[in-house]
């Protein structure tokens, strides 16, 4: 019982605490990436001081119903983290992401605007190609640890990372994608200027765009989360190595991001496969033949 | 055994009549009266037979005779129809099997004794649900899509007396291929569903159409013709022509791997797997509810329920991975193959073959999650591919064309229509169907089985589904301003069959917990003499409420707000409408979106190529592997 109660708070912790701890990072990332660029960078809280000017902003939209789409973004991405931080299970969070990319690429299409249909067309390779290397992060544990439930292989007898070396490179590879960082961010962009102006946001303003922004916190949260679950196990110390890990992680996509320029989505699709089989798949057949 | 008699009689005597029937009035009359008494029938039935696990059944001897005849005769008319058209090799396909069939019933005589003509399972009450319901449901909307159909096609013959009479007698088989026990039965109805979708295919008698049916008739008969050999070294070597005997004999470790492997590629034949796949994509030139009845509840359906049925003795022998290996290929070249393609009848053609592939790939892997994994997919596939299909045919004569490209705007046109063909899509890719039962649970039973090959190949593939089924999602929720509403003149025949499929999509996708439990767990409970948990019941619960916020979202607050509508952004240079924009030299653009097809990574011809030299690779091995292994011994 008192288990259930502890998921019950992370969960409630996580839907409060997840959009402040995002926004921080978001800040964090806007100075690093300045100081990269040899600027001085907005101040921590600027995300915030952001979004909250969106709110305020006139009310517009090109549809009445592209609001409905991009609040079930919104709502299935925090869905998803609920799942993972209430510790349930881990494709169950990865088909709950799925449902709301899928919310994110129909609100880009209802708009039916050329520049947002482009950016739901690159969402939509962009999603076929990270997909299967995370479907295999989710094998991967079950290979590891013989469950699919992420309590149970947060409490394993070693770090995921000793069994998954190829299935954890597999993730920050893909993790990219999902942070929207160069040279992956085909479908919007957080730098200020593309060729297709916003992509899949093209078309959303005010609380609409704020939407999508806050979602954007959420979902960093809880992909961070992936890989801290790469290096906790039952040791109640590893909780520092994981993070330290996610910081590790974090400050190298954003080291990439700054280091490289926007490609092109044959080589995102081609790149993105041949890193799942490479990395991912090698590892898995090994495990596979171990067990 | 009267309702059963009733089961199969109902259609029978309902595609004679029709036969007669020249008068468009009476024939709606007697195609809804014959549909509404097999949907009940069929209900009846399963409801009957649901409460006993296994019912069986002994008929009188005078019916071998009879189905001998029958043999014979369907014989002679294929024999008839090939030789009338030049294509003398599949006349010899059909002699060679029922020459076989007639040599074995002379030299053997009359010392076959069958103990159960009929055996009802769960998985046969299932079949039956499916044939029933959604078979009926295809014929009411065949009513309103014929009549727009001869209209509109003036060249082709009014010939629906004779399409109605083969629809009706495509169902009566279908319900005796799902009752049978007995092989010799269950090939009788098996060649009559071939030479049924062979005469479908055909209807329109044009040069394509009647090549294409050809086709098919040849790729079946082929399967045919594996399925009599099968019958034939089970009657001389094991004395019985039994399912259930050949089941309990495989069971016993006596080796049957060979008959086995027969009735597998019998299967893979029916249920179109590469590199037969082609028998299904050349379908399409018939009328839709041809197509919607193909793919969705009888012919491939029948492919894979005997594949199914001998799911027990599949597995690491040379027929389960024959089964495993053939329908994995299958699954991801179809899956890549659907990305390249626009026209909406060859999206949904593909996405069948594949998802035959992982049905078939499930069954042949034959561990008990495996099987509740393809057994489900039985279920969710038939209910929403029958409802795409419906909904394409309808927007085809509505819009003009069955390219996906041409949708746009839909939701604005036709938005009803729409909104049934989304709920398709969903129930074809998210939440249950595409994610719990064909990625989750057949990733689970593909890794638990140790084939890593195999779970790539889902891996893979199901990204590949989520493209292309997101991408023509994306197109009918588009909301395109100016367009006028096309929906007044659909059938209401159309209407019925496309809402209830609709109703009937949302509610098995929310039931979906209870049916495993209620069905498909009783059923694999009896053949594996145990009960594994696939997938926790509190997931299968979190899901199914999340298929319940999915329905609740849209009615909730589904296109509500006050906000000032403005225009799209094209570059400042929007005429107004959002519809066309200012372009060089001051000339007027219109707006026109299209969506990536990939040609160039997916195309089709390579798709079908690669999977079909995999396929058939694999096919000869096993098969070498298997005829060596008989030859030694």
């Amino acid at each position: 019982m008192s288990e259930l109660m502890n998921n019950l708070l992370f969960g409630i912790a996580y839907l409060i605490l997840a959009p402040v701890v995002g926004g921080l990072l978001a800040g964090c990332d806007r100075i690093i990436t300045a100081r990269m660029q040899r600027r001085v960078g907005p101040p921590l809280l600027q995300p915030f001081y952001d979004v909250l000017k969106l709110t305020e902003k006139q009310e517009i939209a090109v549809n009445l119903i592209q609001d409905f789409y991009v609040g079930g973004f919104l709502l299935f991405v925090m869905i998803s983290g609920i799942f993972f931080f209430t510790r349930g299970d881990i494709l169950l969070v990865v088909f709950t992401l799925t449902l709301a990319s899928v919310c994110l690429i129909v609100a880009a299409y209802s708009s039916n605007s050329p520049y947002s249909q482009i950016g739901a067309e690159r969402e939509l390779i962009q999603t076929m190609s990270y997909e299967p290397m995370l479907l295999m992060v989710a094998i991967g544990f079950y290979l590891a640890t013989g469950t699919f439930s992420l309590s149970e292989i947060m409490h394993g007898h070693a770090a995921g990372i000793i069994f998954l070396p190829g299935v954890f490179l597999g993730l920050v590879y893909i993790l990219g994608i999902k942070f929207r960082k160069s040279p992956f961010d085909l479908a919007m962009s957080h730098h200020a200027h593309q060729e297709l102006i916003k992509g899949t946001v093209t078309e959303f303003s005010g609380k609409t765009l704020a939407m999508v922004e806050v979602a954007h916190w959420y979902e960093n949260i809880f992909l961070l989360g992936f890989v801290y679950l790469f290096f906790v196990w039952s040791a109640g110390w590893s909780i520092l190595l994981g993070l330290l890990a996610c910081a590790v992680v974090f400050f190298f996509e954003i080291l990439v991001d700054n280091c490289c320029s926007r490609i092109k989505w044959q080589a995102l699709l081609k790149s993105t496969w041949l890193v799942s089989l490479v990395a991912g798949f090698i590892n898995l057949l090994i495990l596979m033949y171990m067990r | 055994m009267f309702l059963l008699s009733l089961l199969c009689g109902v259609p029978l005597v309902a595609a004679l009549i029709l036969l007669a029937v020249k008068d468009n009035g009476t024939r709606k009359v007697i195609v809804k009266l014959a549909a509404a008494l097999t949907m009940i029938l069929a209900l009846v039935s399963a409801w009957t037979f649901y409460r006993e696990p296994v019912f069986t059944f002994k008929l009188a001897g005078a019916v071998s005779e009879f189905v001998l005849a029958g043999d014979v005769v369907l014989c002679l008319i294929i024999m008839y129809l090939s030789c009338r058209s030049g294509r003398f090799w599949i006349a010899l396909l059909a002699l060679v099997q029922t020459g076989l069939m007639l040599w074995m019933e002379t030299t053997t005589g009359s010392t076959l004794q069958v103990t159960n003509d009929i055996l009802i399972d769960h998985l046969a009450v299932i079949m039956m649900v499916i044939v029933g319901v959604i078979g009926s449901l295809i014929t009411i909307y065949a009513l309103g899509y014929m009549e727009d159909f001869q209209r509109l096609e003036p060249d082709i013959e009014d010939r629906r007396p004779y399409f109605f009479f083969v629809m009706f007698l495509f169902l009566a088989a279908m319900f005796g291929l799902v009752l049978s026990n007995n092989l010799l039965n269950m090939y009788l109805c098996w060649e009559i569903t071939s030479v049924t979708s062979f005469l479908l295919i055909g209807y329109t008698r044009t040069g394509e159409a009647t090549h294409n049916a050809y086709r098919a008739l040849w790729m079946n008969l082929l399967g045919g013709l594996c399925f009599a050999i099968a019958i034939v070294y089970l009657r001389l070597r094991f004395d019985t022509v039994e399912l259930d005997q050949l089941l309990r004999l495989g069971l016993a470790s006596f080796n049957v791997t060979l008959p086995v492997a027969l009735l597998v590629f019998a299967g893979l034949t029916k249920a179109a797997q590469m590199p037969f796949s082609s028998w299904l994509l050349g379908a399409m030139v018939a009328p839709t509810p041809t197509s919607a009845l193909l793919h969705s509840s009888t012919m491939v359906k029948a492919g894979v329920f005997l594949i199914i049925k001998l799911s027990p003795l599949l597995g690491d022998n040379e027929a389960g991975l024959l089964a495993m290996f053939v329908g994995g290929v299958t699954f991801l070249f179809a899956s890549f193959a659907a990305i390249s393609q626009s026209n909406g009848k060859k999206v949904l053609a593909y996405s069948t073959i594949s998802n035959l592939g992982l049905i078939v790939c499930c069954a042949g892997i034959g561990t008990f999650e495996a099987v509740w994994t393809a057994t489900m997919l039985v279920i969710f596939h038939a209910v929403a591919k029958s409802l795409m299909f419906l909904t394409v045919g309808t927007a085809e004569h509505h819009v003009g064309s069955r390219d996906i490209e041409s949708f746009d705007g839909l939701f604005n046109e036709m938005r009803t229509l729409a909104v049934c063909m989304a709920i398709g899509i969903c129930g074809m890719f998210l939440a249950p169907f595409g994610m719990l039962i064909s990625k989750w649970a057949a990733m689970k039973a593909v890794i638990d089985a140790g084939h890593p090959f195999l779970m790539l190949v889902l891996v893979f593939g199901s990204s590949a589904t989520f493209f292309f089924w997101t991408k023509w999602l994306g197109k009918i929720t588009a909301i395109v301003p100016g367009r006028k509403n096309l929906e007044a003149d659909v059938h209401a025949d159309e209407w019925l069959a496309m809402k209830t499929l609709a109703v009937l999509t949302i509610v098995v996708c929310i039931l979906f917990p209870w049916i495993s439990s209620a069905v498909v767990v009783p059923y694999l409970q009896n053949v594996y003499h145990e009960v594994v948990e696939v997938i926790g019941q509190e997931n299968l619960i979190i899901m199914s409420s999340m298929v319940v916020l999915l329905v609740i979202l849209p009615l909730l607050s589904f296109g509500r707000g006050h906000k000032k509508l403005v225009q799209t952004n094209l570059s400042g240079e929007n005429l107004g409408d959002d519809l066309h924009y200012r372009g060089a030299m001051d000339v007027d653009v219109p707006v026109t979106l299209r969506n990536m097809y990939l040609e160039n990574w997916f195309g089709e011809a390579r798709m079908s190529l690669a999977g079909g030299a995999l396929c058939l690779a694999c096919i000869i091995l096993e098969f070498a592997q298997l005829l060596g292994g008989v030859a030694h011994v």
